[in-house]
């Protein structure tokens, strides 16, 4: 089996997420879908560590599982605080900033 | 050539006057004046003293030079504030100070009831001393700083009534006038320094020589442009008419013995470069000989003392640059007649002060007449002056204008024939015109204003009046005696042939003498015979009525230069207000509209954004698949 | 050259079949949690997704990665992705109608692009060596390889991001934390409210929700005693996210009164 088929799944999820940010309006399925594609790099990390045959891409995907618990964390935070004030949690209506 | 510690003092003098008269402001009222006269007087005594260590060295050890200071230096050019007093500056240091404190004064007594007294005299201190400046750089660029100088004293003094806006106009105006000629004298310190490389009075001495002509005639004729505009000439004489609105002192000391012949001094210590461009030489003669008829025919139809006195010394100074232009045999006679301009039209600018001053300031000189009776001493003073101007032997005028009319006849060709007629044509009309102002104010009967009260002026007056007019009188004949000036003069111009003489001495001075008598003569059978209107006739020729508008020449500067020039600025406000700002909104509408089509991608919309940066990483993915 | 799409490992055919089995269901999950309405659905697409990753990892030599992908993605963040879902309302589901204009023809066109480009890249894509599988580099095991690395090469990197989570936790109470602007009142003075209020009405204290044993009720409002529903008895976080319902199916029918008229 070809290791390169990780790589073209990997893209393909990479694009779905960017898909989901742009189309998807709920702010928690949007910040999913940025999930979504920090997995896909993932993936690409671990097979390119294994066609490689060294740990440094694992390391490095290790190191964007942190970053993006800590990206959670407080895109989250920022979530709650805007469906707080707004009660809403659509991107769209975040939109003050045209004005 | 000797180095002296004591130059500066002869500028530094009047300067401190006007420094602290300026600044101390009105708590100088009380003693201001007596400052002032003080500091002119003391440069004076300066001078006196420079002149008697002068006399005691020989010919070559003469010159005095002091360097004040390091003013520019920039690789290979080198210029110091540095000061020249040789036998030229000594005559004008001399003339500038010794007259200078007369008038000082002469003003004291004149403008005692003047509110501004003391600004007055701080500004006439300025005067002196921007003029000693003037006389005494030992470059082009130092002599730039006092010209500059005088121009800004002259202009202040013309407008010192400035309340008054004919006054305050009339001293913009030769205000501007003059920076037409500085650009002149700022172009000639430009071409000589790109093409000789210094601008010092002796580097440029030295180096003319192997400099080509075509840049000496370009230095000449900038130098006779910036001539022509400060000492009155043609074609930038129309402002010294309109500085007679400033004091009679002013009209005395700036306007007629001093500054405006500064334009003389320029070309005469120029004698290198002219000596070595005759183009330019010729084109100085021409400037000289328009100048002289110019002013003579404006001083005939002139009604205004003061104007009929300024016309004539710009026919005067024509005599002056005329005799300047003629070459080396030409300096001499030119600056001799300088002195006693100076001395003779002083004092009769004096005179026609103090006969305003006993006429309610009236300059109408149809409104004077039998005023001999009330101003004994004015009419004498007056008097000898009128005498040294027309050229009697053995007054002043008479050695340097029949000198410079004899030069004038010799100086070879038709150019010698045409410049003899033109000087001695010249003798006669200002024999003419100068009668008829001493017939019109002293003779005849009267036609005072009813409250005009004519009396003698006081002693302050009238002791530089008859200071003046011996000076007037004996002034010719001391310079003349032996050559002196000539001979005291030559170290600094070089010599030529004698010219073959053309006339005599003697038939010149016969037909000079002949030119006055006729114009004596028409003037008596004019004024004298026949009932003075004490109002301007109006049925009179056209050649009066043009020689009453200055021979047209505001109205021709009014047609050639002003009215195009309103055209042009009109022109370019239209093409500011229109091209210019129309390509300066226009990039503002550019920004605008291009801003207002770029608005619509800022949505707002976080989710249009991550679509762009969606497409701007699809692009460069794809620029990526192209290059690889 | 050699290419990039290169066999590699032992457990050849077995990993095939794990592949093909689980990638169209990733990708199948992945375009679900895109095309569901609810979000708590594509929460759960979500977890399928890591999940499959995780085995992914493992089926890659990765164990120590897939591991900590399960426990820390499929377990911690979307578990947190869950809370907060429950926190702004679980129910609320989106409209997929999209409102800004032609967004979605550009973000199809956008994405085919990038996608097929990306997958094209990678396919005109070589390696300057022959890949090597992580046999050698696991010989001591998967997480003493990853510990030897992380702790002496990248141990400057670990530690910056430790502290990056720690602000990140730190930043997320301060993001969170409500500042009281006025003292919380106490019991006492809720209390003394109630009784000197306008009316005792409320003096016994709010009624609460209806309770109907078949449903979790406390989206429906309370019955008062003539039979109509008890706006106040609802929390106000409901009522304002919209997820209160109508008591109309549990109200009792018209309220027979006659036996007191007789009286």
């Amino acid at each position: 089996m070809d290791a390169a088929n990780y790589l073209y799944l990997s893209a393909l999820l990479f694009t779905i997420g960017a898909v989901g940010v742009v189309v998807r309006r709920n702010a928690i399925v949007v910040f999913m879908c940025i999930e979504l594609m920090l997995n896909a790099a993932n993936l690409a990390f671990v097979t390119f560590s294994r066609i490689n045959g060294d740990l440094n891409g694992q390391v490095v995907a290790f190191f964007t599982m942190v970053v993006a618990a800590c990206e959670v964390v407080v895109g989250l935070a920022i979530i709650v605080t805007i469906y707080r004030s707004r009660r809403s949690a659509s991107v769209d209506d975040a939109s003050l900033l045209k004005r | 050539m000797t180095t002296s510690n004591s130059l500066v003092y002869l500028i530094a003098l009047p300067l401190l006057g006007a420094t602290i008269l300026l600044l101390a402001g009105r708590r100088a009222d009380k003693w201001g004046h007596l400052l002032g006269t003080l500091m002119s007087a003391s440069s004076f005594g300066v001078g006196l003293y420079q002149l008697s260590q002068m006399l005691s060295r020989s010919n070559e050890a003469r010159p005095v030079t002091q360097k004040l200071f390091e003013w520019i230096s920039v690789g290979t050019f080198n210029v110091d504030a540095g000061l020249l007093l040789d036998q030229l500056s000594i005559c004008f240091v001399l003339l500038i100070t010794g007259v200078g404190t007369l008038i000082h004064i002469y003003s004291i007594s004149y403008m005692s009831h003047d509110h501004d007294r003391r600004r007055f005299f701080a500004y006439l201190n300025l005067f002196i001393a921007a003029m000693l400046l003037l006389v005494l750089g030992n470059s082009y660029l130092n002599l730039y700083v006092g010209w500059e100088g005088v121009g800004l004293a002259s202009y202040l003094l013309i407008g010192f009534w400035n309340q008054k806006p004919a006054y305050a106009t009339a001293s913009k105006k030769a205000f501007v006038m003059n920076r037409i000629g500085d650009m002149g004298l700022s172009f000639a310190i430009m071409i000589a320094f790109a093409t000789i490389g210094t601008v010092s009075f002796e580097g440029i001495k030295e180096h003319a020589h192997h400099t080509s002509t075509g840049a000496l005639t370009a230095i000449g004729i900038m130098l006779l442009v910036a001539a022509t505009g400060k000492s009155a000439q043609f074609p930038l004489q129309a402002w010294l008419g309109d500085a007679m609105a400033g004091p009679t002192p002013v009209s005395a000391l700036i306007h007629a013995a001093t500054m405006v012949t500064a334009g003389v001094y320029l070309i005469t210590r120029s004698n290198f470069i002219f000596d070595a461009a005759p183009t330019a030489q010729l084109l100085v003669v021409i400037v000289g000989a328009i100048t002289l008829l110019f002013g003579a025919l404006i001083g005939t139809a002139k009604d205004d003392i003061k104007k009929a006195l300024a016309a004539s010394t710009m026919s005067q100074i024509g005599y002056m640059i005329l005799g300047a232009g003629l070459g080396p045999v030409g300096y001499a006679f030119a600056i001799m007649h300088l002195l006693t301009h100076g001395f003779f039209k002083a004092g009769m600018f004096l005179g026609a002060g103090s006969v305003m001053h006993g006429m309610n300031d009236e300059v109408n000189m149809r409104k004077y007449g039998a005023l001999r009776k009330f101003m004994p001493i004015t009419f004498v003073t007056f008097g000898l002056g009128y005498l040294a101007i027309l050229g009697v032997p053995p007054f002043a005028g008479f050695y340097s204008k029949d000198m410079i009319i004899e030069t004038a006849f010799n100086s070879g060709g038709t150019k010698g024939i045409i410049l003899g007629v033109v000087t001695l044509l010249g003798a006669g009309i200002t024999a003419f015109y100068m009668t008829r102002v001493m017939i019109l104010t002293f003779t005849g009967k009267s036609r005072w204003d009813a409250e005009a009260h004519p009396h003698e002026s006081p002693i302050l007056m009238w002791l530089p009046m008859a200071i003046l007019a011996v000076g007037s009188v004996s002034s010719g004949f001391l310079l003349s005696r032996g050559d002196a000036l000539v001979n005291w003069l030559a170290p600094l111009f070089e010599h030529h042939g004698e010219h073959e003489e053309l006339l005599a001495p003697i038939v010149v001075s016969g037909l000079a003498l002949a030119m006055v008598a006729i114009g004596v003569a028409v003037a008596f059978l004019k004024y004298s015979r026949q009932e003075v209107a004490a109002v301007a006739p109006e049925n009179v020729s056209v050649f009066t009525k043009i020689a009453r508008q200055d021979l047209m020449q505001d109205s021709f500067n009014e047609a050639v230069f002003m009215r195009p020039g309103q055209l042009l600025t009109s022109a370019l406000v239209k093409t500011d207000e229109h091209v210019i700002d129309g390509a300066v909104r226009g990039v503002a509408q550019l920004a605008l509209g291009s801003g207002s089509v770029l608005r619509g991608v800022q949505s707002g919309f976080v989710r249009s954004y991550a679509a762009l940066i969606l497409i701007g990483a699809a692009l460069l993915i794809a620029a990526i698949w192209v290059v690889i | 050259m050699v290419d990039l799409a290169i066999s590699v490992g032992t457990t050849q055919n077995p990993e095939a079949i794990l592949f093909w089995v689980l990638a169209p269901l990733t990708v199948a999950a992945a375009l679900g949690m895109l095309l569901v309405k609810k979000a708590v659905h594509s929460a759960i697409l979500m977890a399928s997704v890591m999940i499959n990753l995780a085995i992914f990892y493992i089926a890659q030599d990765a164990l120590f990665l897939g591991i900590v992908q399960i426990v820390v993605y499929t377990g911690a963040v979307m578990m947190l992705f869950l809370f907060i879902l429950m926190l702004v309302g679980v129910d609320s589901s989106d409209s997929l109608t999209e409102t800004i204009t032609g967004l979605r023809p550009i973000a199809i066109v956008a994405s085919v692009g990038f996608g097929g480009l990306l997958i094209s890249l990678i396919g005109r894509a070589t390696l300057g060596r022959s890949a090597v599988g992580l046999s050698e580099a696991n010989m001591n095991g998967n997480v003493k390889g990853l510990a030897s690395l992380l702790f002496s090469t990248y141990v400057w990197p670990f530690e910056v991001v430790s502290a990056l989570l720690i602000t990140a936790a730190l930043g997320a109470m301060v993001l969170a934390h409500h500042q009281r602007i006025q003292t919380r009142p106490t019991q006492r003075e809720m209390s003394t409210a109630r009784f000197r209020g306008e009316s005792l009405a409320n003096a016994a204290g709010l009624p609460g929700p209806g309770v109907y044993a078949r449903h979790n009720a406390v989206d429906v409002p309370a019955l008062l005693p003539d039979g109509t529903p008890a706006a106040n008895s609802i929390n106000a976080t409901l009522k304002a996210r919209g997820d209160m319902l109508t008591s109309g199916s549990f109200e009792l029918g018209k309220v027979d009164t006659s036996a007191e008229e007789e009286k």
